[in-house]
C-alpha cells in the first residue's frame, strides 16, 4: 500500500503519534485531514484508535476505593471540633 | 480501500457493564453540599467525604511513599478545607480546589515531587517493532472483545487497567489520574501540577499509549 501513497501521506508509525492531539482536537487542519483520510483507508489504525479510545473510556470508569468506616468516623469527629470551635449553631 | 490489505476487526462492543459501574453516588452537587457544610451540616460533610476521599487517596499516593502518608496528607487537607472554606470563590471547580490542595500537601509530605523530572527521551506510542521498515503495521491488529454480559471479562479489564495505571511513570501517572481518571480539564491539570499545556499533552500521550500497550499485552495474557 505504501506504494501508492503520496508524499503528504501519513505512515501508521506517524498516526499513532498523533491520535491524543486529534482526540483532544488540537491538530491543525491540515493535519487533521491526512490523519482522517488515512483512517479512512486503514483498517488496522482504525483498530488502534478504536483501543485508544475504549482505554480512555476504560480509564475514566475505574472506580476509586471507599473510604474506610474508621476513617470517615475520624473525619467525623474532626469535622464537629471545627463546628464547635466555629460556634455554629447544632443540626436538628 | 485496497483489496490486498488484510481487514482489521473493528472493536464494535461496549465496554463491559460493570467496569461502567454507578459512580454516582449522591444527587447533591458540590456548591449545595459546601453551603450546607459552611452552616455546620454534618451529614453534608459526610457526603462531600465519601464523593471524594477515594479519588484524593489515589492522587495523593502519586507524591508520597507510603498509604499511611497519603491518608494523613488527605486527612490533614479534609481540615484544611473546613477551614478555609470561605476562600473558596468558585472560581474553578471544588474538586480542582480541594486536588490543588491536596497536591500541595502530599508534596510537602512526599518531598520528592516528580515535578522536576525532565520529560525524557522520545518514547514511541507503539514499540518500532510492530511497523515495517516503511512505516506501516507489519501485522493486523488484534481486535479487543469486549462482551457487555460477561463479568469475568469485566473484572479482567479493570484488573489490567488497574495494574497498568501503577506501572506508568509517576509524571504520566499523575497526568492520566487527574485528566482521564478524575476527568478535570486540561486548563485545571496544567495549572495543579505547573506544566504547559504542550507538556501535559505529551505526557497525557505517552501515558495513554503506554496504557494502550499494557492493556493489550495483559488481556492477550489472559486471555489464553
Amino acid at each position: 500500500m505504501h506504494l501508492l501513497r503520496r508524499p503528504a501521506d501519513l505512515a501508521c508509525q506517524q498516526v499513532v503519534e498523533l491520535v491524543t492531539e486529534y482526540l483532544e482536537d488540537t491538530l491543525s487542519r491540515a493535519d487533521r485531514t491526512r490523519f482522517e483520510f488515512h483512517l479512512r483507508h486503514c483498517p488496522n489504525c482504525t483498530a488502534y484508535l478504536d483501543q485508544m479510545r475504549a482505554t480512555i473510556v476504560a480509564t475514566g470508569t475505574l472506580r476509586a476505593e471507599d473510604v474506610a468506616p474508621d476513617m470517615l468516623a475520624e473525619l467525623t469527629e474532626l469535622f464537629r471540633g471545627w463546628r464547635s470551635e466555629e460556634e455554629l449553631p447544632d443540626q436538628p | 480501500m485496497s483489496p490486498t490489505m488484510a481487514p482489521a476487526r473493528v472493536v464494535t462492543g461496549a465496554l463491559p457493564t460493570a467496569v461502567l459501574g454507578p459512580t454516582l453516588r449522591s444527587v447533591d452537587s458540590d456548591p449545595d453540599l459546601l453551603a450546607r457544610v459552611r452552616a455546620g451540616d454534618e451529614a453534608a460533610f459526610v457526603t462531600l467525604v465519601d464523593r471524594y476521599h477515594g479519588s484524593m487517596l489515589r492522587v495523593a499516593r502519586n507524591y508520597v511513599p507510603s498509604q499511611a502518608v497519603a491518608e494523613e496528607a488527605v486527612q490533614d487537607t479534609w481540615m484544611g478545607v473546613v477551614r478555609g472554606l470561605d476562600r473558596f470563590e468558585g472560581r474553578s471547580s471544588f474538586k480542582t480546589w480541594l486536588f490543588r490542595i491536596l497536591i500541595n500537601r502530599a508534596r510537602t509530605a512526599g518531598e520528592g515531587e516528580p515535578r522536576s523530572q525532565p520529560l525524557g527521551d522520545v518514547e514511541p506510542a507503539v514499540d518500532a517493532s510492530r511497523f515495517t521498515a516503511s512505516g506501516a503495521w507489519a501485522e493486523p491488529l488484534e481486535a479487543w472483545v469486549t462482551n457487555a454480559d460477561d463479568r469475568l471479562v469485566a473484572d479482567t479489564w479493570t484488573d489490567a487497567l488497574r495494574t497498568a495505571l501503577d506501572r506508568l511513570p509517576p509524571r504520566q501517572r499523575e497526568v492520566v489520574v487527574l485528566h482521564d481518571v478524575e476527568g478535570l480539564p486540561s486548563e485545571d491539570v496544567c495549572s495543579l501540577l505547573g506544566v504547559s499545556e504542550g507538556n501535559q499533552r505529551v505526557l497525557l500521550h505517552r501515558g495513554r499509549s503506554r496504557l494502550r500497550s499494557l492493556l493489550e499485552s495483559e488481556l492477550s495474557e489472559r486471555g489464553r
